[in-house]
């Protein structure tokens, strides 16, 4: 007798789409880690002083965690020891892009950006997204700069703000994760090459969404890029980012950070949609994500979202925060984690309330299917000075198949007793008779499940812009395809 | 040429015989209806032929349309034109009725080669079912099926098959949980598909139901077998006298 979880487990295997190599010439600088390669990465960038010793400063602060006890332990994940002296940290396209014309830019690059489906040329800015687009280590192209320059609005590479802006890059810089906040962290802060940068000025809401599409192509590269996010008082932006990997048999590292710098009545929307190469299905291969975000209420009444629909990698660490300190500030967090295969995921936030009447929202929704591990890891912390903080925190698991995990580590603090705490978990899994039912309505196992797990999605791709949104919706019904079972 | 015909269906959950050989005859144009005491094996029958896989056909044999109906998947049954009223419609949480049913017509279009249906098509037709079914258009900016009465539910079936032309509707107690002026409304809507194509295989426990949706043969299920047969007056035959009558009958001579 065929049972219906015979069948799911017969579907095809999808392979992933987004696994082609770019034949360009890199410029990249020898493996390993070490001062001279820090000051070469700061010299090919042209930096000023202030960030040499920064990235110095970080680097020694690393290599005393490394002697110590290397990365952090205590994420509900497995894999191999990463070597560090076995990476490149710089690789960038040889022909150097001017940023400013799109026409001088290696065509292959380009074709590249085409095939993720990325707007980047002048005829398709219509679609109102303004795209950066990191491309190994190096920013390749700013579209709508101009427009956007008329509002006061600075988007541009990191680089490039070094250059341009290095009073506000020298302000923000580590203002809301310190280089030595943590062991990838700082590593980041030592090697970063590129990222994005905004500032968005009093008073200024920001026309578009501003989306970064970042991409790893070169073998043997770590991926370290930084992005810093001022929104000046009463300012609002949205900012969306992207990304993909070739398909490699080696694990690759992504070390991140991101920085969300909101000033009074300010608001900033960040949105992620993370399809980094996820490895194949014995585990072979992906992108190891330990990423670093938060975002700092700085100001009274700012507003911090973030939103994250997560895929790819085959190892996920990330917990984008929020610290709130203005008063009456408010942090969001919305979160779809998919894990499949052998993909391993820990995620989750931290609320940390230092304001009078603060106020935070934690929606995730984990999915786990194949032999795949979702971890929420949460904390809301109430400190003393937060009278009046509030914390809605709601946490759903979606098991598919017999094999898979999911966990959940909900920590709370509270330090004040006026706070207000509310706590909603939820563990289901894909029924037969749901399948079936839709399944009998005409729709084939792999469109069933996908609607089973959008729908369970709702309230968080809710969150996303739209056009990003349907995007998301396909990507997760790609990620099941072949996962139940 | 018979729409539906069943032959010595033999079928078992696992590994419980449930049929036990049935035999059955549908053409297009006809409705049926078939009765029988709780657990003889009502729901089994529909859930077979709309290909469910936790059952297993052990014996027997089912042409669907001149097609080998055993051989389909549950999809592709469905895109063939035949419809299952759940007797327990399955909650959806999170998707949009509008939309659940638009995919679903897609579905099947894109299955017959057909262009897919955007909104602008599928709206008029969606909003002439809802008057046809009396249903509030508030219910179908919910969920599938989530926090519905169980009327309600019941309902959204028929609005299901209503919008998706079914070629064999097989009703599984629609009219279980329906107070009377719905039960009055969704016999209403069958009464408006029935047509020369379409045949309805009508399951229910209550001769009612067959004063609004009269059929032109009733069956009695007893124990995974049709023991009789016959036209609208043997389900007012039962009503008087209990299935009791019918399981003396069927005893072998
Ligand atoms: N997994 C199972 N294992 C054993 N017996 C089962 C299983 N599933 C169903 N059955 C039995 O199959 C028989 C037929 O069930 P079915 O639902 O077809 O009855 P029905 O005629 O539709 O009844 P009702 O009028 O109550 O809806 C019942 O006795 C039921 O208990
Ligand atoms: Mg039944």
């Amino acid at each position: 007798m065929s049972t219906s979880v015979e069948t799911i487990r017969d579907l095809a295997q999808q392979e992933y789409k987004w696994g082609f190599v770019t034949k360009i010439d890199e410029d990249r600088v020898p493996k390993g880690l070490n001062e001279d390669i820090v000051r070469v990465i700061s010299a090919r960038k042209g930096e000023p002083e202030f960030m040499l010793e920064w990235r110095l400063k970080a680097l020694r602060h690393w290599q005393s965690l490394e002697r110590k006890e290397a990365e952090p332990k205590w994420a509900n994940i497995t894999y191999g020891p990463i070597d560090y002296q076995d990476i490149v940290y710089y690789s960038a396209p040889k022909q150097k892009p001017a940023l400013d014309s799109l026409e001088s830019l290696d065509p292959e690059i380009l074709r590249t950006y085409e095939k993720l489906g990325i707007p980047l040329e002048e005829q398709k800015r219509l679609a109102g997204v303004a795209v950066d687009a990191v491309f190994d280590s190096v920013s390749v192209a700013t579209t709508f700069k101009g427009k956007l320059a008329e509002m006061g609005v600075i988007f541009c590479s990191f680089s490039e703000a070094v250059q341009k802006h290095p009073d506000l890059v020298r302000k923000y810089l580590g203002s809301v994760v310190p280089y030595t906040d943590n062991f990838f962290a700082s590593l980041n802060a030592a090697v970063f090459t590129d990222g994005s940068f905004v500032y968005v000025p009093k008073g200024v809401r920001c026309p578009m969404e501003l989306s970064t599409y970042f991409r790893i192509n070169a073998a043997e590269t770590g991926q370290f890029e930084r992005t810093l996010i001022v929104a000046d008082e009463g300012a609002y932006v949205s900012y969306l980012e992207g990304c993909t990997a070739p398909i490699r048999d080696e694990n690759q590292l992504h070390a991140a950070v991101v920085e969300l710098v909101a000033l009074d009545n300010a608001q900033i929307k960040y949105s992620t949609v993370q399809n980094w190469y996820p490895g194949d299905k014995e585990g072979r291969g992906g992108i190891y994500n330990f990423v670093t975000k938060r975002g700092k209420c700085v100001g009274v009444n700012a507003k911090i979202s973030w939103t994250q629909v997560e895929t790819g990698s085959a190892i996920t660490w990330k917990y984008p925060s929020c610290i709130l300190q203005g008063d009456n500030s408010v942090g969001e967090f919305y979160s779809v984690a998919l894990t499949n295969n052998r993909q391993q995921a820990d995620t989750g936030t931290k609320m940390i309330h230092i304001g009078k009447n603060t106020r935070s929202t934690i929606v995730t929704k984990g999915i786990s299917a194949g032999r795949g591990q979702n971890t929420y890891r949460g904390q809301v912390k109430i400190m003393k000075s937060a009278t009046g903080a509030r914390n809605y925190t709601q946490c759903d698991s979606l098991l598919i198949g017999e094999h898979c995990g999911a966990h959940t580590f909900p920590y709370i603090d509270v330090r004040n007793s006026t706070a207000r705490m509310e706590h909603e978990a939820s563990t289901s899994r894909i029924g037969e008779n749901q399948l079936f039912y839709l399944r009998q309505r005409g729709l084939k196992t792999e469109e069933a499940v996908s609607m089973i797990v959008n729908g369970f999605c709702k309230t968080v791709f809710r969150e996303l812009p739209m056009e990003f949104a349907v995007e998301a919706q396909k990507l997760l019904g790609v990620s099941l395809e072949g996962s139940v079972g | 040429m018979a729409l539906l015909e069943i032959e010595d269906l033999h079928a078992s959950v696992d590994g419980h015989e449930i049929l036990k050989g049935v035999n059955l005859t549908l053409n297009a144009g006809e409705v049926h209806s078939i009765m029988g005491p709780n657990g003889s094996g009502k729901s089994t029958l529909a859930q077979v032929l709309a290909r469910r896989e936790t059952y297993a056909v052990t014996q027997g044999r089912v042409l669907y349309d001149g097609k080998d109906l055993l051989g389909m998947k549950p999809e592709e049954a469905a895109c063939e034109g035949l419809f299952l009223a759940f007797q327990y419609p399955v909650e959806i949480p999170g998707i949009g009725n509008a939309y659940f049913l638009r995919t679903a017509m897609n579905a099947i279009r894109k299955y017959r080669g057909e262009d897919e249906l955007d909104a602008m098509d599928f709206l008029p037709v969606f909003r002439e079912r809802l008057k046809l079914l009396e249903m509030d258009d508030a219910l179908m900016n919910r969920s599938v099926n989530e926090g519905f009465s169980g009327g309600e539910k019941k309902r959204n079936e028929i609005l299901q098959m209503a919008m998706l032309e079914p070629k064999l509707a097989i009703l599984d107690e629609t009219d279980s949980g329906l107070d009377i002026d719905a039960l009055r409304i969704v016999a209403h809507g069958v009464n408006a598909m029935r047509s020369r194509e379409r045949a309805f295989l009508v399951i229910t426990h209550y001769q009612r139901l067959l004063d609004f949706i009269v059929p032109d043969f009733v069956h009695v299920l007893v124990e995974g077998k049709i023991v009789r047969s016959g036209g609208p007056e043997l389900a007012l035959e039962l009503e008087e006298k209990g299935y009791g009558w019918t399981e003396a009958q069927a005893q072998p001579a």
